[in-house]
C-alpha cells in the first residue's frame, strides 16, 4: 500500500504543486493522456476552492486497488465557512466567486466519483475518485 | 516567471511552455497588452501546444485575454489546444465562444491574414 501524498494549501503555488503530485500518481498507474489531464484539472479545481474560500486547507492523493483495478482517490479537506446549501453548489452555472471556478459539477464530470461533506461553520470535505480502465 | 512574447512582422507569438500557475498567467495578460500598445501588433497567436492542462482559471484569464486584445484593436488565435485539454474544457463546462482557434502556429497565422484582410 503506497502512503498518501498531503499537500497544504496555502497559495496559488501550492495549486500548481497538487496537480504536478496527481500527474505523477496518475501517470504511474498508468491512466491515459486525457485521463491524467481529467484528474489534473480535478484537482487544480479542488485546490482552489479551497484557497478562495477557506485559505487553507489539504488535498490528499492516494491509491485505491480493488478487486486487481487500481484508481486514484483525492479529498480536499479545509476549516472554512463550510457550505450552506450543498444541493445548490452542485448545479450547473452557481457560483459565488464570480466566475472563477468552474465550480463543482464540473469536477464531477470529471471524475467517477464525486462526495461531499459540509456544514457550515464546520469546513468541507470533498472526496472524488476515478479509476484506471 | 514570464512567458517570452516574440515580434514577428505585424504579429506577436506566443508559445506557452512553463506550467502556469496564476500570477504567471496573470501577470502574462499584463506583459501582452502593453507588447502589444508599445509594438502596434495588428495580429496574436498564443500557442498551446505544449499546455496539457488547463483548468478554469487559465482558461478564464486566457479568454479574457483575448477579448482584452480585441478591445485594443487587435485580433487574436488561440492555437494547438490538445485533444485532452479540448476534452477537460467542455466537460468542466467550459465553452470559449468567440475565441478564433486554429489547429496549429501556421493555421493560426493565415487566418490572422485572413481576418485583418477581410
Amino acid at each position: 500500500m503506497t502512503e498518501p501524498i498531503i499537500i497544504n494549501i496555502n497559495n496559488e503555488f501550492d495549486i500548481v504543486l497538487a496537480r504536478q503530485k496527481g500527474r505523477e500518481v496518475s501517470k504511474d498507474l498508468q491512466f491515459g493522456g486525457v485521463d491524467q489531464a481529467r484528474i489534473t484539472t480535478a484537482i487544480s479545481e479542488l485546490a482552489r476552492n479551497i484557497y478562495l474560500y477557506a485559505g487553507s486547507g489539504q488535498i490528499t492523493i492516494e491509491v485505491l486497488e480493488e478487486n486487481g483495478r487500481k484508481g486514484i482517490q483525492i479529498s480536499a479537506s479545509d476549516n472554512g465557512p463550510g457550505i450552506n446549501d450543498i444541493r445548490m453548489v452542485l448545479q450547473d452555472g452557481f457560483s459565488t466567486s464570480g466566475g472563477l471556478g468552474a465550480g463543482l459539477p464540473g469536477v464531477k464530470r470529471l471524475m467517477d466519483s464525486f462526495d461531499i461533506d459540509s456544514m457550515p461553520g464546520a469546513g468541507t470535505k470533498i472526496t472524488i475518485a476515478k479509476w484506471a480502465r | 516567471m514570464r512567458i517570452p512574447i516574440l515580434k514577428l512582422k505585424d504579429y506577436l507569438l506566443v508559445s506557452i511552455q512553463v506550467e502556469l500557475d496564476d500570477q504567471t498567467v496573470l501577470t502574462f495578460q499584463e506583459d501582452l497588452l502593453n507588447k502589444i500598445k508599445d509594438t502596434g501588433a495588428k495580429g496574436v497567436v498564443i500557442d498551446l501546444t505544449s499546455v496539457d492542462m488547463i483548468d478554469s482559471f487559465i482558461a478564464k484569464v486566457l479568454g479574457d485575454v483575448i477579448v482584452m486584445t480585441s478591445l485594443m484593436g487587435t485580433k487574436a488565435v488561440l492555437t494547438g489546444i490538445q485533444p485532452a485539454v479540448a476534452i477537460t474544457l467542455i466537460e468542466l463546462g467550459i465553452t470559449m465562444e468567440n475565441v478564433h482557434t486554429a489547429l496549429d502556429l501556421e493555421q493560426g497565422i493565415s487566418i490572422l491574414s485572413q481576418l485583418l484582410e477581410g
